[in-house]
């Protein structure tokens, strides 16, 4: 409850601080729909020289699409600000003012940074996502729905888990903006079902930089043709990395000296 | 006399530029790296993507096998290497951050430097590049069909093709002396390079309008078709036409380059002053 709480005070000061810079939504919608133009066209050029891909037909393509905006959304919403704000922080001492505070520090700098203009991918994600739906004219039943919801949160439980891991290394190390930047410039091969790449790839893609957990299993369970294993194996990797994360978050605030030291 | 001496001077300044920019690549080492996980992982994606295509359908898409979009995807893997620039950022910061002033005060036109400054950056990535493209070979086996002459004409229009892709791309830096958010320009215009240069798709495979529509503009000049030439996909005539294309593109940017230049110069004091 508290943490829901929490979350709205950071939304309505977020909300406060951004509407002074109202251009910034005009330059987010007109980037946002340009990539999802970009999108669009990539699939429409690509279907119009196949019935399916690996398998997927134009229609699931666009689900993967929606997902594939939404987490991004997720990403660029909450997870990327809070987490260049915490390398920053610890660089410069102001997480002092963060560990000071009567709350779950780690609670405290995953959401304390909303970029809340990215709701726009998120928004846009979603409305691709219904549109897939119902373009592939099935309606989806609750065994789908349900496990599409639990995968998403899978999904967006590993991606903010192994962020976390990254920025918390900068407890150690004096620069990684850079590892960042390696998932954000990897995020654009979960366009496409993990399943067409070649398995050395696959495997990057699924274990390496979770990728495919954020993207591809998802649609996977959407579409219905996610496997109970599968399923099995994004809960466990959710949980085993979220305790991670956890405890490198933990192991790296012992090491952190604060400003003065 | 007094021209050769200039160009003389000239190769001086390159030569000098080159030493310290290199030393400097050489301390961004790890930022260069990350830059090239995208440039290597963008066209691969789609290398994969076109080959499950053409698999799918019988073996071959347009003319192209799953080996020949290999061949395809791994050499403008390496000309996009050869020919891109980050000018358009690097002239934000500059112009945002007032750091232009100092380039204004060495009595060199500020262009040099950034020639120089990308040909000694790409002189360290571009080894591992051919590495890792090397390498993807192994894997996905592409086939061209090489001819000399192809291969002959392939360097002049790799040559041209950097330079007409640095000399708009530096013309479209110079928007940052006029516009504060540049930024939306610079997506307006990778999105149309996505498409017309042939990085979404070979341009073979777009419908008709759209070959004509790249043909026209310059993004094909800068790298489909240095690629398209080499694995010897185009006429003769075609690739006459278009080292003339590529030409023509060079001359038509530096001549606004000229006049925007010294527009945007005029601007920028007033902001600084």
């Amino acid at each position: 409850m508290n943490t829901i709480r929490l979350l709205f005070v950071f939304f309505r000061i977020s909300v406060l601080n951004e509407t002074a810079y109202r251009v910034n939504f005009f330059v987010q919608l007109f980037q946002s729909l340009l990539e999802l133009g970009t999108a669009l066209a990539g699939l429409a050029v690509i279907f119009s020289y196949t019935q399916t891909l690996g398998g997927w037909r134009s229609d699931e393509m666009l689900a993967l699409v929606g997902v594939y905006f939404l987490m991004g959304g997720i990403i660029s919403l909450v997870i990327q600000p809070g987490m260049s704000a915490l390398i920053d922080s610890v660089r410069d001492g102001t997480l002092d003012f963060t560990l000071t505070k009567p709350e779950d520090a780690q609670l405290l700098v995953s959401i304390q940074h909303i970029a809340i203009w990215s709701m726009l991918d998120l928004l846009m994600g979603a409305g691709v996502l219904v549109t897939a739906l119902i373009r592939l004219g099935k309606t989806v039943g609750f065994g789908e729905s349900a496990q599409f919801i639990c995968m998403l949160l899978a999904g967006g439980v590993i991606v903010y888990s192994f962020w976390l891991i990254l920025a918390s290394l900068s407890f150690w190390l004096v620069r990684v903006e850079n590892l960042l930047e390696i998932f954000q410039s990897m995020y654009q091969a979960g366009r496409w079902p993990v399943s067409i790449y070649p398995g050395w790839l696959r495997f990057a893609l699924s274990f390496i930089v979770p990728v495919a957990f954020a993207t591809t299993i998802p649609a996977e369970a959407l579409t219905g043709r996610l496997g109970f294993s599968m399923l099995l194996e994004a809960f466990g990797a959710a949980i085993l990395l979220s305790a991670a994360a956890r405890l490198i978050w933990r192991l790296g605030l012992r090491r952190y000296s604060g400003a003065s030291a | 006399m007094t021209a050769l001496r200039e160009l003389n001077a000239l190769m001086r300044l390159y030569a000098q530029q080159f030493r310290t920019t290199f030393a400097s690549m050489v301390q961004y080492r790890a930022s260069l790296f990350i830059w090239m996980i995208s440039q290597v992982l963008e066209p691969l994606v789609y290398l994969v993507v076109w080959s499950t295509v053409s698999n799918s359908s019988g073996g071959s898409v347009g003319g192209y096998t799953a080996r020949g979009f290999a061949a395809y995807y791994l050499t403008l893997m390496l000309v996009n290497q050869v020919t891109y620039t980050w000018i358009m950022w690097e002239y934000e910061y500059r112009v945002r951050q007032g750091f232009l002033s100092f380039a204004l005060l060495k009595p060199v036109h500020p262009i040099h430097s950034d020639i120089s400054d990308n040909l000694s950056s790409k002189i360290i990535t571009l080894p591992i590049l051919v590495f890792v493209a090397g390498s993807l070979a192994l894997i996905f086996r592409p086939t061209a069909e090489l001819t000399w002459w192809a291969v002959l004409a392939f360097i002049p229009s790799l040559t041209l093709a950097f330079l007409v892709r640095f000399l708009v791309e530096w013309s479209l830096a110079m928007a940052a002396f006029w516009i504060t958010r540049v930024n939306a320009i610079n997506q307006v215009y990778f999105t149309l390079m996505l498409f017309l240069a042939g990085r979404i798709a070979p341009l073979s495979l777009f419908p008709r309008w759209l070959q004509i529509t790249a043909d026209i503009l310059p993004f094909r000049w800068m790298l489909g078709f240095p690629v398209e030439l080499v694995l010897g996909r185009l006429t003769p005539t075609q690739v006459l036409i278009g080292l003339a294309a590529q030409a023509a593109w060079v001359i038509i940017s530096l001549v606004i380059i000229r006049v925007i230049w010294r527009a945007g110069v005029r601007v920028y004091s007033a902001v600084g002053a």
